[in-house]
C-alpha cells in the first residue's frame, strides 16, 4: 500500500492541557489501523524537537494502548505559565495543533477515517 | 440499595456559561435517583483575585457570577431533590452560603441547608514563613513577595460528610475538582477509603466531568476533519454512575454536542500528567486500564477504573503580587503588509531600550505563527507577504507605569510607525503568580470543618 508523508492530523486528534510550565499534550489515533503507525514513530526525540524553540526541556511520553492514546508530557514549554508567560496563548492551548501539524508520518490509506479530506491526497 | 448515582455538571470554569444547568436539571426532573449538580468555577488565579475582594468587603471573596450560577436553578433543585455541590465559594465560603439564603428568600423557595466546607485557606493557620518553608513542587521562588493567598486542595471527605448532616447544597473553596463528583459518591454508595479501586473510579468519573462540555463534543471541533452537531446549543455532562465505579458519560436529550469514545479519551488525558498516577487528595487514580465501550446515542460506558494509595501530602497553591503586564496590538493588511507589520515590531524593540524599560519584551505577528512561534523565530508556515496581520507586544514590568509606557509606545505607531497601522489597542493588568507546595495533611485536618447554616 502506498505511504506519504503527512502531517499526523490526517490520522489522530489532540488536546493540549496545561499546569504551570508544563504542558500535555494527548495523540490519539481515529482508527486502530492507525495506532501502530502513532505508537512506534511518535517518539519523545521527535515531539522533542518539535516544541524545542518554544524552550521545551524534556519529553515524557505516557502510553494507554486500550485507548490509542498517547500523552506527552513536556516541560518548560509553556514561557513560565498561564501566570508569568509573555504568550498571546499563555496556557499553550493551541500547541495540540501544532503538534498534529509539525509531526509528520509515513502514512497509508487505510489509516485515515473515511470522510476525512486527507484521502484526496491519495487520488490521481 | 441505591442502584445508580446521577452528576451533571453545570459549569466547567470560572465565566463558563450561566445556562448550561438547565437542560440538565429538566433531565433530572423525571429521574428517579440520587442526583447532583456540580460547578466547577475556581482556577488557581481565580482564588488569588477573590482573596482581594475579601479583604476589602469581609462579606465578598466568593465567585463573583454566583447569581448568575445558582439564580436560573436554585427554585427547581430544591423541589426536585437536586444537591448542588460548588467550589463557588472561592476565598469565603461561609459569605457565598450567605448569598444563597438570600437568593432562596428573594426567589421564595424552600430554604435550603447548606453545607459550608472550611480549612482551605492556610493563611488562616500558617504564618507566611511556614508557607514558604514548604517544600516547593513548581513555580517561583516567592520568598521577597508578599503571599496574597494560600489554599491547601482538600479531599472528597468533607463534602461527604456535609451531605451526611443533611445538606442540599454544599460549598466548599479550594477543593480538589473531581471531589466535587466523588464526594457524593462517597456518601451515596457508603465507598470506604480502602476501597481505592472505587475511590479510583470515582475520581476518573469526577475528571471527566470537571471541565463541563468539554466531554461533550465541545473544544472537539475541527470542522470536516471532527465534526460536532449544533455546537452553539452543547449539551453539559451528565454521569451516570453505578455502585461498582463503573459509569455512562452522557448529556441532556434535546441538547448539541457529541458524547463518543474520541471526546471521552480526550478529556481523560487533558492536564494529565502520568495516567497511571493521578495524584488527588483522595486517591492516586489509575487510568491506564481503563475500556470505553458504546452504550447508545451520546452514552459511552466507562469501566475499569483503578486506585491506589493516596499521596501522603497535600498540595496547596499560593500567590503573590507580580508586577503588571502591558500588552498591546495594531494591525497592517494589504499590500507588503508582513513587512511592515515586521518593521513596526523593530521600532518598539529600539524604542523600549531607548526609554530604558528593563525586561524581556515578546514581540509577536498575530497571522505569522504568533501562537506557536515569535518574531524571531521562523515559521514553518507559507506567509504570504500581503495579508491580514497584527502586531503584538508583550511585557511584565514591577511598576504599573512602566507597564502603560510600553502600551503607550505601540499606540504611537499611529503617527510615528509604518504606513498604514490601525486598530491599536492596549491593556495593563495586575499579574499573579502562583506556585506549588507540598503541605502535612496533619497540619491541615485539624482545621477542616464543616458547617451547616
Amino acid at each position: 500500500m502506498i505511504k506519504l508523508d503527512l502531517p499526523v492530523h490526517a490520522i489522530a486528534h489532540a488536546r493540549a492541557g496545561d499546569k504551570g510550565d508544563v504542558s500535555n499534550i494527548s495523540l490519539i489515533s481515529y482508527l486502530d489501523s492507525g495506532w501502530d503507525n502513532i505508537f512506534n514513530l511518535a517518539t519523545e526525540e521527535k515531539v522533542y524537537e518539535i516544541f524545542k524553540h518554544l524552550g521545551a526541556t524534556k519529553v515524557q511520553r505516557f502510553e494507554l494502548p486500550s485507548l490509542k492514546a498517547l500523552n506527552f508530557v513536556i516541560q518548560s514549554a509553556l514561557g513560565g505559565g498561564v501566570n508569568s508567560s509573555l504568550r498571546l496563548d499563555r496556557h499553550g492551548k493551541t500547541l495540540s495543533s501544532h503538534l498534529l501539524h509539525e509531526l509528520i508520518l509515513p502514512i497509508s490509506e487505510d489509516m485515515i477515517p473515511s470522510n476525512s479530506p486527507y484521502l484526496k491526497k491519495f487520488k490521481g | 440499595m441505591i442502584e445508580k448515582v446521577f452528576i451533571g455538571c453545570g459549569a466547567g470554569f470560572s465565566g463558563d456559561r450561566f445556562d448550561a444547568s438547565i437542560p440538565i436539571v429538566k433531565e433530572f426532573k423525571n429521574i428517579n435517583a440520587p442526583k447532583y449538580l456540580m460547578f466547577e468555577v475556581l482556577a488557581e488565579r481565580t482564588l488569588a483575585i477573590a482573596q482581594q475582594f475579601r479583604l476589602k468587603n469581609p462579606e465578598e471573596g466568593y465567585s463573583p457570577f454566583l447569581d448568575s450560577y445558582i439564580s436560573p436553578i436554585l427554585d427547581d433543585c430544591l423541589e426536585n431533590n437536586i444537591k448542588i455541590i460548588s467550589n463557588i465559594g472561592a476565598a469565603n465560603p461561609m459569605g457565598a452560603a450567605k448569598r444563597i439564603l438570600e437568593i432562596a428568600k428573594k426567589q421564595n423557595t424552600k430554604k435550603p441547608t447548606i453545607g459550608v466546607v472550611l480549612g482551605d485557606d492556610l493563611l488562616d493557620y500558617m504564618s507566611n514563613d511556614e508557607i514558604l518553608d514548604s517544600p516547593t513542587m513548581e513555580g517561583l521562588d516567592f520568598s521577597n513577595n508578599k503571599i496574597t493567598a494560600a489554599n491547601v486542595y482538600l479531599g472528597a471527605q468533607p463534602i461527604a460528610e456535609a451531605l451526611k448532616k443533611g445538606a442540599d447544597i454544599v460549598i466548599v473553596g479550594r477543593t480538589v475538582d473531581s471531589a466535587l463528583a466523588l464526594g457524593p459518591l462517597l456518601y451515596e454508595f457508603k465507598w470506604k477509603q480502602n476501597e481505592l479501586d472505587l475511590i479510583g473510579s470515582g475520581t476518573i468519573c469526577g475528571h471527566l466531568l470537571e471541565c463541563g462540555a468539554q466531554v461533550t463534543g465541545a473544544y472537539f471541533a475541527d470542522p470536516g476533519f471532527k465534526d460536532v452537531p449544533d455546537l452553539a446549543n452543547v449539551g453539559f455532562p451528565i454521569a451516570e454512575v453505578s455502585q461498582d465505579g463503573s459509569f455512562v458519560i452522557t448529556k441532556p436529550e434535546e441538547t448539541g454536542g457529541l458524547v463518543s469514545k474520541a471526546t471521552v479519551t480526550e478529556q481523560l488525558l487533558y492536564e494529565t500528567h502520568d495516567p497511571s498516577n493521578y495524584l488527588v487528595p483522595d486517591v492516586t487514580a489509575d487510568m491506564t486500564n481503563l475500556t470505553l465501550e458504546n452504550n447508545g446515542k451520546n452514552r459511552i460506558l466507562v469501566q475499569g477504573g483503578k486506585g491506589k494509595k493516596s499521596p501522603e501530602k497535600l498540595k496547596a497553591t499560593i500567590c503573590c503580587d507580580n508586577g503588571f503586564m502591558g500588552e498591546a496590538e495594531i494591525s497592517y493588511a494589504g499590500p507588503n503588509a508582513l513587512a511592515r507589520a515586521k518593521l513596526a515590531g523593530e521600532v518598539i524593540s529600539e524604542r523600549i531600550q531607548i526609554l530604558g524599560l528593563q525586561g524581556q519584551l515578546r514581540v509577536e505577528i498575530i497571522g505569522a505563527g504568533s501562537v506557536h512561534y515569535s518574531m524571531n523565530e521562523t515559521s514553518s508556515y507559507q506567509l504570504p507577504e500581503n495579508g491580514d496581520y497584527r502586531v503584538r507586544t508583550s511585557a511584565i514590568y514591577p511598576k504599573k507605569d512602566q507597564a502603560q509606557q510600553m502600551v503607550d509606545e505601540v499606540m504611537s505607531l499611529y503617527c510615528c510607525g509604518p504606513a498604514a497601522g490601525g486598530g491599536g489597542r492596549g491593556y495593563v493588568t495586575p499579574q499573579s503568580s502562583t506556585a506549588s507546595i507540598l503541605v502535612n495533611r496533619d497540619t491541615v485536618e485539624p482545621h477542616i470543618q464543616i458547617k451547616i447554616i
